[in-house]
């Protein structure tokens, strides 16, 4: 620092235009680059249990609880044994978690434990490239996690259609489709207990009754449209209809289109949200 | 505003928070090289300054500056040119000390190697070359207030601004941090600091404003401030309590230059302190203790406001 100040005086001087500062996306990626180095240190840990779940729920309900449903006929499966039929579900099911997991408890802790956003705030990135950084990141997580559990789902033999490999972005989608919008909503949230809703009345009848465990015709009448109106019913069903082979281009179109709206969407609140909590 | 020299230009600088004006119409130009300090109590409105300045707090009115450009506008093209030492540490304790540098350096877009560097030649102008790979967690309040001022330094920063840089650090840790203040003055790097503490800000400011309730109460250097607004010394007396009301009526007829009745103290301001207590002895007077110093920062306050800076 010693030799930069004199010279700073020379070519620095107060009334310089600003120069083009570096694209938002460049910006993005360093603060990507924070989360990831402090991945490090947790990952091992991470991929054991998205390895550890698949294997888990594949094998008690897939296995175990479908060699029951199987005695039953797989009519209302659209013909195929309860495992094929479970596996895209709960892949879907599995992004979401991830999407959640990764837009509440770490964006709170950035702020108010760990303040981590107050210190690259200082920095030359603004409140909507920290919001894209860990987009990204949340991205990454998603697409890791995703990858395993579609391993997982191979080994249990649980894929019918080669077009289950599409199923890999689409389920990433599904996560993000979550992490947008709740993620604008954790950086206005002040205490770790509003996630806790998030968990109960959000995630867990989700999970539940979106289709991942059973279609959604067997639910009652009145409450076929809500499920449908989830986005994790629209996860599911574009997950299962390239896992089994039996994807339309409409129904594609619709799923893909209504998880992008809800994604972009979250983007764009966030970048506002995003702003008001750290530009005080 | 043409002079090259002045970084930043706040004239009316307002801040408001609903109702509450935190910030109340400021006027203050920083100079290239000099160490600038805003002093004043909490709540003055001194780290609302320094997060307008820091361009992470836009202003609800007034004319703000920094380094030529529109802080609302140009927040990244200035922020890379500031270095930032906040008042809470904002380290990541889960990260080593390193670590923390080559996050903070990638932030600046600097390359790893370049950083490297640095952070050998930073490390050890801290003091910190030995805990490099440790965790920051277990670090010391004060190793850890160095290791934020190494951090802002990455990115070699035309203006450093530190909020409240030795609050919550014990005497030893303090004077350390000083110590490195000072150096980094000396090469010339412009420093902008908010303290409650008047020892720090005559050590280390060059000029500074003093600030009140959301305005500035007065301007200039350490000296010119203690020898505007205040005496060359001052007699400190405590007394029994019982007496000490007494005994503040008695003093007033030594027509001192100014008193100040506080609630464990009486202030005398004269021109010579001995020559003082010999006269309070020759009003039948006897302190418990009596102690004669020069004027600080901390008598200017009081005068300007009637209040102590720490309470």
């Amino acid at each position: 620092m010693a030799s930069r100040a004199p010279a700073a005086r020379e070519t620095r001087g107060a009334g310089t235009e600003p120069p083009s500062p570096p694209s938002s996306f460049s910006f993005a990626v360093r603060e990507f680059r924070y989360w990831t180095t402090n991945y490090r240190r947790t990952w091992r840990g991470s991929i054991y249990s998205s390895v550890l779940n698949p294997v888990l729920y594949l094998g008690s309900i897939g296995i175990g609880l479908g060699s029951l449903v199987n005695k039953h006929g797989s009519a209302s499966l659209g013909g195929v044994r309860y495992l094929v039929f479970l596996a895209p579900g709960l892949l879907a099911a599995a992004a979401m978690e991830t999407g959640i997991g990764e837009s509440t408890y770490p964006v709170l802790g950035s702020v108010k434990w760990r303040r981590t956003y107050y210190a690259a705030g200082s920095t030359p990135l603004r409140p909507s490239d920290l919001f894209h950084g860990h987009l990204l990141f949340t991205a990454m997580r998603l697409v890791m996690n995703c990858a395993v559990f579609m391993a997982v789902m191979a080994a249990f033999g649980a894929v019918q259609s080669p077009w289950v490999l599409a199923a890999l972005p689409v389920a990433v989608l599904t996560g993000l489709a979550f992490a947008t919008p709740i993620e604008a909503w954790a950086i206005t949230v002040m205490k770790d207990t509003s996630f806790a809703m998030i968990f109960r009345f959000g995630m867990i009848p989700l999970f539940l009754f979106s289709g991942t465990f059973f279609p959604v015709s067997q639910l009652p009448g009145w409450a076929q449209p809500i499920a449908y109106a989830t986005p994790l019913w629209h996860g599911v069903a574009l997950c299962r209809s390239l896992s089994l082979g039996t994807a339309t281009i409409g129904g594609t179109l619709i799923h893909v289109g209504y998880l992008a709206a809800l994604a972009a969407a979250g983007i764009v609140v966030g970048d506002r949200t995003y702003r008001r909590r750290l530009y005080v | 505003m043409t002079d090259p020299d002045v970084l930043i230009h706040a004239r009316g600088l307002t801040k408001r928070f609903g109702k509450f004006t935190a910030v109340d119409g400021i006027d203050f130009d920083l100079r290239r090289g000099e160490a600038f300090g805003f002093l004043g109590p909490n709540g003055a409105g001194k780290s609302s300054t320094m997060r307008m300045i820091g361009c992470v707090s836009p202003p609800s009115g007034g004319e703000l500056t920094i380094l030529g450009l529109d802080p609302v506008a140009d927040g990244p093209a200035i922020r890379a040119r500031l270095g930032v030492v906040p008042q809470e540490d904002t380290l990541d304790v889960e990260l080593t000390v390193r670590e923390n540098l080559l996050i903070y350096g990638r932030y600046f877009g600097l390359p790893r190697d370049v950083i490297s560097e640095r952070t050998d030649r930073l490390l050890e102008f801290v003091q910190l070359s030995d805990r490099g790979a440790d965790q920051v967690e277990p670090l010391s309040g004060g190793l850890k207030r160095r290791l934020t001022i190494a951090r802002s330094l990455i990115s070699e920063p035309e203006i450093l601004l530190l909020d409240e840089p030795t609050t919550g650090l014990d005497p030893q840790a303090r004077h350390v941090v000083w110590d490195r203040l000072f150096r980094l003055k000396q090469r010339g790097v412009t420093l902008v600091l908010t303290t409650h503490y008047m020892d720090e800000a005559e050590q280390l400011c060059d000029r500074l404003v003093v600030m009140d309730r959301g305005k500035i109460a007065a301007a200039g250097s350490p000296r010119e401030l203690i020898e505007q607004y205040s005496t060359a010394e001052v007699l400190e007396l405590r007394f029994d309590p019982r007496e000490h009301d007494q005994a503040a009526e008695k003093l007033a007829d030594l027509r001192a230059q100014r008193m100040e009745v506080l609630a464990d103290r009486i202030l005398l301001y004269i021109p010579n302190g001995d020559t003082a207590l010999t006269a309070v002895r020759g009003l039948g007077l006897e302190p418990l203790t009596s102690l004669v110093r020069r004027s600080t920062l901390e008598d200017v306050f009081l005068r300007l406001t009637g209040r102590q800076l720490e309470d």
